[in-house]
C-alpha cells in the first residue's frame, strides 16, 4: 500500500462550470491529443475503424438530462469527468507498488508507468471512474493535470495550462491553486458555490464543480406584459408616430389622407 | 518516500506551423506541432482573430482526420458498373487528360451541359470564377441546401446576414435570442460568445424544439414547434407595436419605413415605391407637407400615414403597412400560442423583457460619429438585444420570410449594428440586395466562351431571372427560375434528380467536389442512387460522365467515373478570402491562408491546383496567357498571390503592394504568402472606434469600405423592411411588368413574394394529412462532428459512433414505445427503422436525431460492420426532394419558394414500434466494396 505525503499546501486542480459547459468535447479531444504524446503516451485506441472502437481517454464529457423537483422542464447538464486529484485519494493508498502517488509539491495524483503492474485496484477504489486501464500496455492511465505542460519551459507562459483548459471555447474550465484562498479559482468557487463530488466518501476532491445557475424562465421570472393601450392599437401607434417622431406643423394637412384611407377634411 | 522524477518540460515537437483549421466551416487559426514530420498535436492559435487560442472537439481531432484510413491515395477510373466499386488506379496524366477531353467536348458543344457543383467548398471565389470562365451557368456550392435562406433574407433586408456575415455584440449584449440549431457555423466564435454572456450574466433565450447543444445552457428554453418561429416572432412584434415599444428614431432614419408606397391595386405600379423623376424613393415631409426624396437631409419624414401625391396617386408609408399587418389580432400571442407550442404568457413576457432591455437598459459608447446625411452624433447609442439564427430557421420552406420577420424584430428594436446588437462583419454591409446579377440568360451561354458575369448573384426583378421567353429554367437546378427566383446559392439538392429526368435538360458531365451527394447531402437517397446509375435504352448512363474530387472514400466516390483525389487540409494551400466566405470579425476585416504543414504521402493533388491545371489545359481565358501557356503555373498559391478580380483587389487583402504595406487594395506582392505565414497565416485590420458601429449609415465607414472595394459607392444601406423586389415578382404574377410570370406559377409567386414578412405553414405539413403524419422530424448538429467528415474520425466516432431517434417521453408513452425500442419512422415518401431514446427536453410533437452519423457500409475506410452503418441511420431517406403533386401534376422542389433553400426540416412522420426488434437500422443498402486504404 502507498502512503500519502503530508497535506500539500498547493492544491492544483480544475474548477468546471456546469452552467457554461455546452458539451462540445473540445477538452476531451484536446486532452487526448496532448496526452497521447505526453506523460501518459500513448492513449491507445483499438479497433479504430470497427464496430467496437475503444480507447483510453483521460477526460470524458457525459450529457445527462435532469429534472429538478417541482420543475416541469428538464435541463441537460454536460458533465466533464476526469481525475479530481483528491486530497486523500483512495486510489493512491490502495496501490500495492507505489506507482500511484500524490505529488508533495502540488498535489497532482500521478501513476508511474514504470512501477504500475496493472492490477486495477486503483480503478476499483476510485468512486469517480476517473482511471482508465490501457489494455495494450497493461498500465493504468489517468489525468496528469498536464504536469508536462503546466511547468513546461518549452511552452510560452500563456500555454502552461492543462490542454483541456486551454482548449475550452466557453471558458467553462479553470485551472489554479485551490489551496490558495486568494486564487482566482478559489474565489470562483466561493462566489458560485462550487462543490465537491461525493463529499460523503471523504476523499476531499480538489477539483470543484460550479452548479448550473438558477433558471430565468416562466418558473422564476415575474409575469409581466407590455401595457395594452385603450382603444385601437393602430390609432395609438399612429398618434405615437405622429407626435413623437414627426414634429411637423400639424395643421397643414391638405394632402394627407388619414390612415383608414379616407381623405381628411 | 521519494517521488519518481517527472520530466515536466518535455519537447514533444520539433516544429510548430500555423495554418487554418478545416474540421468545419468555422476556419479557426491553428498551430500544428510536428515531430519527425508527423503531426503530433494541434491547438488553437492565440493570435488568431476567429478563435483567439481556443479549439473545439473537432479541431483537436484533426490529427485523426489527417491520418484517416479513409483517405484516397491515387486517381481512380471506374472500370465496372457505377456503384460496383470496380476502379483502377491511374496516373494523374491520364486522369487530367481524360477530364480535359470530357470537359472540352462539352465546352465546344454547349457549356451548360457541364454541371459543376462544389460542396463544403471554402474556395468558391476560385470555383465560381472557373465556372464563369468555362461558360456554364450550372455552378453552385452547397449553400442552396444549407444557408441561403439566412443569407438571402439578410442581404435583401439589411445588407448583412446571420450565417457568417455578422455576429452578436458579445461584449455588450444583455439579452440574446438564439433561434434553432446553430452549432454548425461560427462554431468557436459563438461558443466563446456564449461564455462571455454567461460570465456577464446576460440572459440567453433558446428557441428550439430540442434542448441540446447551446440550448442546454440557456437561461430559458422555448421548445417551439418546428417551422413556427415566424409566428412566434410576429407575435413579439405585435406586442411591441401595440405598446409602442420600438426604436422610432432608428426606424425612421435608417430604414425604408417612411418611404412611400403607391397604392393602386390592379395596376402595374401598385406596391412599388413612389419615386422622384431621377429615381430616388420619396418620403412625406411633414414640414413642407409634400413628398421629398428619401435621403434629403432636410426632410422630416412621416413614419405613418396615407398621402395623395402631386400626380394624384395615393401612397402609404411602408411602416403603416407593417403596422397594419402585425397589429392584426391574428398575430396576438393568444392566437399563435397553440400553433407555436408556446404559451401566450411566455410570448408576452419575452416581448416585455426585450422592450425593457432595449429601452430601459440602453447603452451608449462615448464615440462620436457622423451619419450618411452628415448628422453628427455625440455617442453611439445601443440597444443591448441581439439575436442569432441558422439552420433551424433556414431549413424550412418558410425560412426566408421567417428570417425576414426576425430581422424586422431586430430593426424595430433598433438593434442592427449598434452597441449590444447584431453586428456586421466585413465586407458587409453591402447594398440590400447586392448589385451583382446572375449570368446565364438565354444567349449568354455560348460554345467556348466565358459567361458575361458570375453564375451566382442577386435577382432584383423578374427580368433578372434565368428563364427563356416561355419561362423555362436555364439552369439545371432551376435556380433563378419561377420555381425559386431568389436562389442566390443555387440548388445543389436538385441537380442529380433534374439531370436524370432531363428536366429542364440532360447534361453531359457532372463535376463535383467534396459533396456527398449520394448519401447524407442528398434528399431521397434511394432514388438519388437510382438516378446516378440510371441508363438510357442504348445502355449508356443518363448522366453520362461524373467527375468527383474528394480526399476521402465517401459514399459519392462509388458513383463517380473519374476520381481526382484531394489532399487533406494540412497538405494544402488555401485562402479564406473576403471575396468568398469571409472570416472577418465584427471589429474589422480578416482573411487567412492554409499552408501545407506536411507533404502528402500519397499520389494526391490539391483540388484547386488541379482545377487551375484543367483550366489551362482547356484554354480558359483567365487561366491561360495569350501564348497558350498556363497563367498560374505555380498552381493555387500562384493564383492566390497574383490573381486580381479588379485592379489591386485579389483573393487576399493583407500585405499587398510592393512592400506588403498595402491593405485591401494594392498590387500583387510576390512575398504575400510569406508575410501571411510570418503573421500566423492570417491578416486582421481593426477598424477605428468610430467605424465599428452603425456601419450601414456611417459616413466614415462607407467611405473606407468603398476604398477597400467592399462596396461600389459610399452610399448608405437603408434597411429594406419593405422589400420592393418581392413586390415586383408579385406584380409579375398579376400580369404586370416586362417579364410576366407564367400562369402555372402565378398563385405561388403572388402568395409568397410578400414584400412585408409574413408566415405560412411549411409545405410538407400542409400537403400531407396531419393525422397520418402527426410528428415533426428534424436533425440537430452534434458539436463534435461536421457532417460525414466527423463521423469517420477515429476519435470522434468513439464519442458519437451511432445515432438514435429521440422523442418525448409523453409521446412515446402514448405510442407504447419504450426507451431502446426499435421503431419505424414513416413519411409520405419512405420508411426507416431506428432505435428510440426517450427524453423530456423536446417539443412533444417532434422527434429528432443527430445529423450525418449514419454511413453506408463499406465506405470512409470504416469496417463494413461499423455501428455507423449497422445502427446509425439518416432521415434523408424519408425526405423527398420533390413536393407532392399539385394541381396540374407539377412537382415543385421541396424548397423555399423564394430562395430554393432545401426544406429539410419540414419533414412530417409517424413513429410506430417496429414489428421486428432485430438490432439493426433499416434500410440497409448493399455494402460498397471498400476502396483500397492508403498505407
Amino acid at each position: 500500500m502507498t502512503s500519502l505525503p503530508p497535506p500539500t499546501a498547493r492544491k492544483l486542480g480544475l474548477v468546471i462550470d456546469l452552467d457554461t459547459c455546452v458539451g462540445c468535447q473540445a477538452c476531451v479531444t484536446s486532452c487526448k491529443e496532448w496526452n497521447t504524446q505526453g506523460y501518459s503516451a500513448p492513449l491507445t485506441d483499438e479497433h479504430t475503424q470497427g464496430a467496437e472502437a475503444t480507447g483510453v481517454w483521460l477526460n470524458r464529457v457525459h450529457g445527462y438530462e435532469v429534472r429538478e423537483a417541482g420543475q416541469d422542464q428538464s435541463r441537460i447538464v454536460h458533465f466533464p469527468r476526469s481525475c479530481l486529484h483528491c486530497e486523500e485519494p483512495a486510489c493512491v493508498t490502495v496501490c500495492p507498488t507505489g506507482a500511484s502517488y500524490k505529488r508533495a509539491e502540488d498535489g497532482i495524483v500521478l501513476v508511474n508507468p514504470e512501477t504500475c503492474i496493472g492490477c486495477k485496484l486503483c480503478s476499483w477504489a476510485c468512486p469517480y471512474g476517473a482511471r482508465e486501464y490501457d489494455q495494450s500496455h497493461g498500465v493504468m492511465k489517468k489525468c496528469t493535470l498536464c504536469v508536462d505542460r503546466i511547468y513546461n519551459d518549452n511552452l510560452g507562459e500563456d500555454d502552461r495550462l492543462p490542454a483541456c483548459v486551454k482548449a475550452c471555447p466557453t471558458s467553462a474550465r479553470h485551472f489554479g491553486d485551490l489551496g490558495d484562498s486568494s486564487s482566482k479559482v478559489s474565489q470562483l468557487v466561493a462566489e458560485r458555490g462550487g462543490y465537491d463530488l461525493l463529499p460523503e466518501m471523504g476523499y476531499k476532491p480538489v477539483n470543484k464543480y460550479l452548479p448550473p445557475r438558477a433558471r430565468r424562465d416562466a418558473t422564476t421570472s415575474r409575469a409581466e406584459a407590455l401595457p395594452k393601450p385603450d382603444g385601437s392599437a393602430f390609432d395609438r401607434l399612429f398618434q405615437w408616430a405622429d407626435k413623437v417622431l414627426s414634429p411637423g406643423k400639424g395643421s397643414a394637412r391638405a394632402n394627407e389622407v388619414d390612415h383608414s384611407g379616407k381623405l381628411e377634411g | 518516500m521519494t517521488q519518481p522524477a517527472v520530466n515536466t518540460s518535455p519537447k514533444t515537437w520539433d516544429e510548430v506551423k500555423t495554418t487554418t483549421c478545416y474540421m468545419c466551416a468555422c476556419r479557426c487559426g491553428i498551430r500544428v506541432h510536428l515531430k519527425d514530420g508527423r503531426v503530433t498535436y494541434i491547438d488553437g492559435n492565440p493570435e488568431h482573430p476567429v478563435n483567439k487560442g481556443v479549439i473545439c472537439g473537432k479541431g483537436a481531432a484533426g490529427i485523426m482526420q489527417h491520418y484517416s484510413p479513409g483517405r484516397l491515395s491515387k486517381p481512380l477510373l471506374r472500370v465496372g458498373e457505377r456503384g460496383a466499386g470496380e476502379f483502377k488506379e491511374i496516373e494523374w496524366g491520364e486522369a487530367l487528360g481524360l477530364a480535359t477531353q470530357w470537359l472540352s467536348e462539352v465546352r465546344a458543344k454547349d457549356p451548360k451541359k457541364l454541371a459543376f457543383f462544389t460542396g463544403r467548398d471554402q474556395s468558391q471565389g476560385l470555383t465560381g470564377w472557373w465556372a464563369t470562365q468555362f461558360g456554364t451557368p450550372n455552378y453552385a456550392a452547397h449553400g442552396g441546401f444549407c444557408s441561403v435562406n439566412m443569407a438571402a433574407a439578410g442581404l435583401y433586408t439589411f445588407g448583412g446576414a446571420f450565417w457568417e456575415f455578422g455576429e452578436p455584440d458579445w461584449k455588450h449584449t444583455k439579452y440574446f435570442l438564439l433561434f434553432g440549431v446553430a452549432e454548425d457555423h461560427g462554431s468557436n466564435p459563438i461558443k466563446k460568445g456564449l461564455g462571455q454572456l454567461k460570465a456577464r450574466g446576460a440572459k440567453i433565450v433558446s428557441i428550439n424544439p430540442i434542448r441540446t447543444g447551446y440550448s442546454a445552457i440557456a437561461d430559458e428554453w422555448i421548445g417551439i414547434r418546428p417551422g413556427a418561429d415566424g409566428l412566434f416572432v410576429g407575435a413579439l412584434i405585435h406586442e411591441l407595436l401595440t405598446a409602442q415599444k420600438i426604436d422610432g428614431d432608428y426606424v425612421l432614419r435608417y430604414t425604408n419605413s417612411p418611404w412611400l408606397i403607391i397604392e393602386n391595386p390592379g395596376h402595374a405600379d401598385d406596391g412599388l415605391f413612389a419615386r422622384a423623376p431621377q429615381g430616388s424613393a420619396l418620403v412625406w415631409d411633414s414640414h413642407s407637407n409634400s413628398p421629398m426624396p428619401a435621403l434629403s437631409p432636410d426632410a422630416a419624414p412621416k413614419l405613418m400615414g396615407r398621402f395623395k401625391l402631386p400626380d394624384g396617386r395615393r401612397a402609404v408609408t411602408a411602416f403603416t403597412l407593417i403596422a397594419e399587418r402585425f397589429l392584426d389580432p391574428e398575430w396576438a400571442p393568444e392566437k399563435v400560442a397553440e400553433r407555436c407550442g408556446v404559451p401566450a404568457e411566455t410570448i408576452k413576457r419575452i416581448a416585455a423583457e426585450l422592450a425593457r432591455t432595449a429601452f430601459e437598459e440602453e447603452i451608449a459608447l462615448d464615440v462620436p460619429w457622423t451619419d450618411h446625411l452628415g448628422r453628427y452624433h455625440e455617442r453611439m447609442v445601443g440597444r443591448p438585444v441581439s439575436m442569432h439564427a441558422m439552420r433551424g430557421i433556414s431549413a424550412h420552406a418558410n425560412g426566408f420570410q421567417t428570417c425576414r420577420t426576425i430581422h424586422l424584430l431586430q430593426i424595430l428594436l433598433g438593434t442592427i449594428d449598434v452597441p449590444g446588437g447584431f453586428r456586421y462583419k466585413a465586407p458587409f454591409p453591402k447594398p440590400a440586395p447586392p448589385g451583382v446579377k446572375p449570368a446565364g440568360k438565354p444567349g449568354q451561354v455560348k460554345p467556348n466562351t466565358p459567361l458575361p458575369g458570375p453564375p451566382l448573384g442577386f435577382v432584383a426583378a423578374p427580368e433578372d431571372l434565368l428563364v427563356d421567353a416561355e419561362g423555362t429554367p436555364q439552369r439545371i437546378d432551376k435556380a433563378y427560375s419561377w420555381d425559386a427566383p431568389l436562389a442566390a446559392h443555387g440548388m445543389m439538392h436538385m441537380v442529380i434528380t433534374n439531370a436524370a429526368k432531363k428536366d429542364p435538360y440532360g447534361i453531359d458531365v457532372l463535376f463535383m467536389y467534396m459533396a456527398n451527394m449520394s448519401w447524407n447531402s442528398a434528399m431521397n437517397v434511394p432514388d438519388t442512387i437510382r438516378y446516378l446509375t440510371q441508363k438510357e435504352p442504348d445502355g449508356s448512363y443518363t448522366i453520362p460522365k461524373i467527375i468527383y474530387s474528394d480526399a476521402y472514400a465517401s459514399e459519392m466516390v462509388h458513383y463517380a467515373d473519374l476520381i481526382l483525389p484531394d489532399t487533406t487540409y494540412l497538405e494544402r494551400w488555401d485562402c479564406i478570402s473576403l471575396l468568398d466566405r469571409p472570416i472577418s470579425e465584427a471589429d474589422g476585416p480578416a482573411d487567412s491562408i492554409r499552408q501545407p504543414v506536411v507533404e502528402p504521402d500519397r499520389d494526391v493533388r490539391p483540388f484547386q491546383t488541379v482545377l487551375l491545371d484543367l483550366g489551362a489545359r482547356l484554354g480558359l481565358p483567365g487561366m491561360t496567357r495569350t501564348d497558350g501557356s498556363p497563367r498560374y503555373p505555380g498552381g493555387y498559391p500562384d493564383y492566390i498571390v497574383n490573381h486580381e478580380r479588379a485592379p489591386g483587389i485579389g483573393p487576399l487583402a493583407g500585405f499587398r503592394g510592393p512592400n506588403g504595406r498595402s491593405q485591401g487594395r494594392g498590387a500583387p506582392n510576390p512575398e504575400q504568402l510569406l508575410r501571411y505565414i510570418a503573421n500566423g497565416c492570417h491578416w486582421f485590420y481593426e477598424l477605428p472606434e468610430h467605424m465599428k458601429y452603425y456601419r450601414h449609415v456611417n459616413w466614415a465607414y462607407l467611405d473606407w469600405a468603398t476604398f477597400f472595394g467592399f462596396i461600389g459607392k459610399p452610399e448608405p444601406v437603408i434597411h429594406q423592411l419593405y422589400c420592393e423586389p418581392l413586390q415586383k415578382f408579385r406584380l409579375s404574377a398579376q400580369g404586370h411588368g416586362k417579364v410576366v410570370a407564367p400562369e402555372q406559377h402565378r398563385q405561388r409567386i403572388a402568395s409568397h413574394f410578400d414584400p412585408i414578412p409574413f408566415w405560412y405553414p411549411p409545405f410538407e405539413g400542409e400537403m400531407v394529412p396531419e393525422a397520418e403524419f402527426p410528428l415533426h422530424a428534424v436533425t440537430q448538429r452534434p458539436m463534435a462532428m461536421y457532417h460525414s467528415w466527423g463521423s469517420q474520425n477515429a476519435w470522434l466516432r468513439q464519442i458519437l459512433g451511432r445515432n438514435w431517434l429521440y422523442m418525448a417521453r409523453g409521446m412515446a408513452a402514448k405510442l407504447k414505445i419504450a426507451d431502446g425500442d426499435w421503431v419505424t419512422v414513416t413519411s409520405h415518401h419512405g420508411v426507416i427503422k431506428a432505435q428510440a431514446k426517450l427524453m423530456d427536453g423536446v417539443n412533444p410533437d417532434t422527434v429528432w436525431t443527430w445529423n450525418a452519423i449514419g454511413k453506408r457500409s463499406g465506405t470512409w475506410g470504416l469496417d463494413p460492420g461499423a455501428d455507423e452503418a449497422k445502427k446509425g441511420f439518416l432521415l434523408n431517406h424519408l425526405i423527398s426532394e420533390l413536393l407532392p403533386e399539385r394541381e396540374g401534376g407539377y412537382r415543385y422542389s421541396n424548397s423555399d419558394p423564394v430562395t430554393g433553400q432545401a426544406a429539410w426540416y419540414d419533414l412530417r412522420v409517424r413513429v410506430e414500434k417496429a414489428a421486428g426488434q432485430s438490432d439493426m437500422s433499416e434500410p440497409q443498402f448493399a455494402t460498397l466494396k471498400p476502396l483500397a486504404r492508403a498505407e
